[in-house]
């Protein structure tokens, strides 16, 4: 995987999946190694993000390696009208490898191919954000002791999830049954599913989110964003449909977990934080891990 | 009594691009860049056709073109046909074919693609030829036959 760039989920083969987490188990165990000494890596977000470039930075500072960068293009030669082919270009004669946030899609794609170094993206505009899929695919194989022949249930906004195409994405290849929970305006859309249809997988439908809870190996919680709604009064039906509480956790699996990308808002109430099935905080907590991974791996050292 | 009707007149050596539905005509010529070429071209347009009810023609006096080149007009007239001309003798016919790729011809349907804010070429993988669907290689989206526009 050396100088391989990650710009989407599928840049990568199942294999590669494989060993960045099988990497990312070592390094939770031996977090501090010093084996980025001597490598500037630079953290390019010219959208903000606390999580994610923080997790990149502690990554990066705890394996001993230094980083440059911003964390909002309003203080940059960008805000002057400078390409973002020429920020590319000027940062890879610094920088052994870039990390890159930008809001447009395909910004990553296009900096890979100007770059001399390889680029890591965090996040294209509504696109893709492979790292959060990898993290994800981390915890789901931590708490499951596989990542083969699940039951993964997608809830709130799956049709400009990001994270949760994504995951589809990637998890098509362990022969998955996906369970689509959410509101007519924001349901999976049909590219996705023909994708399922394509790896022979099947999956179901539904708007109510006690259906079938039971079956769920993995709950995976998205926002549903108001802004996603043409009609406001239909938001407002629908916006207390997809809250998970404690009590509709009852008669889960004892294995099953409660993922989300995060920030939460309301989605998940605050009863569900100290429930064995919470998992979101931890799963935040393994984006060190697998960050750790994915720069080793592509810089070589691992 | 006169001929009224109106002829397009034949070339001696070249192609004829033929059966271009009308509302594509100046598509197709866009998509060849035929403004920048020097040869002697005819353009016909709103002729009487069988098959289309109304067509377009192109003839291009001197002008041969290799399958790549030609076959992206397959996107906007897919049933197009040629005639290769030589010494006024229709020498072959072809037809074009939605190649795999697209580049740098059709605009990616995103406003929120990096293509449509910076200066970049435009490249997309054809996912679906009978229903012409086009992968942007850069945001991933894809731009349907409906939505195509020649850049």
């Amino acid at each position: 995987m050396k100088n391989k760039n990650l710009v989407s989920i599928s840049d990568f083969t199942k294999e590669e999946y494989l060993r960045i987490l099988e990497l990312a188990s070592d390094f939770e165990k031996n977090p501090r190694q010093h084996i980025l000494n001597g490598y500037v890596i630079s953290t390019l977000f010219f959208e903000p993000s606390t999580r994610t470039r923080l997790s990149f930075e502690t990554a990066i500072n705890g394996l001993g390696g230094r980083v440059i960068g911003f964390s909002d293009s309003g203080a940059t030669s960008a805000s002057k009208g400078e390409t973002l082919h020429d920020t590319i270009k000027m940062v890879s004669n610094y920088a052994d490898l870039i990390i890159m946030r930008h809001p447009l899609e395909g910004s990553a794609r296009l900096a890979s191919e100007v770059s001399s170094v390889p680029v890591v993206n965090a996040g294209d505009g509504a696109n893709q954000h492979p790292t959060q899929t990898l993290l994800d695919m981390y915890s789901i194989l931590k708490t499951q002791g596989t990542l083969e022949n699940l039951k993964i249930f997608m809830v709130g906004d799956l049709k400009y999830g990001r994270t949760v195409h994504s995951l589809l994405q990637a998890m098509s290849k362990f022969n998955t049954t996906f369970f689509f929970i959410s509101p007519d305006e924001l349901k999976m859309p049909p590219d996705y599913k023909l994708q399922l249809d394509e790896f022979g997988l099947n999956y179901h439908e539904s708007k109510d989110l006690n259906e079938f809870l039971y079956e769920a190996d993995i709950i995976y919680m998205t926002r549903v964003q108001q802004e996603r709604f043409t009609d406001p009064i239909e938001y407002e039906r629908v916006k207390n449909a997809y809250i998970l509480r404690r009590e509709m956790l009852e008669g889960c699996k004892k294995t099953m977990k409660v993922l989300h990308p995060l920030p939460r808002v309301n989605e998940i109430h605050t009863d569900v934080d100290d429930s064995p099935h919470a998992y979101y905080f931890d799963q935040a907590r393994n984006g060190v891990f697998v960050r750790m991974a994915i720069l080793t791996s592509i810089l070589g050292v691992k | 009594m006169k001929d009224k009707r109106l002829l397009v007149s034949a070339i001696k050596n070249g192609t004829v691009i033929d059966h271009i539905p009308s509302e594509v005509l100046f598509k197709v010529v866009s998509i060849l860049k035929l403004d920048t070429l020097d040869t002697m071209i005819t353009i016909g347009n709103s002729l009487e056709s069988g098959k289309l009810g109304k067509k377009g023609i192109i003839k291009l006096s001197e002008v041969f073109f290799h399958d790549d080149e030609i076959n992206k007009i397959a996107l906007v007239a897919p049933c197009a046909k040629l005639n290769i001309i030589r010494n006024y003798e229709v020498a072959d016919k072809r037809v074009v074919a939605i190649p795999d790729e697209i580049v740098g011809i059709v605009k990616c349907v995103n406003p929120k693609c990096i293509t449509n804010n910076e200066a970049v070429t435009t490249r997309f993988t054809v996912v679906s030829k009978a229903e012409v669907k086009l992968k942007c290689h850069y945001c991933e989206k894809i731009t349907n036959q409906s939505n195509i526009q020649i850049t």
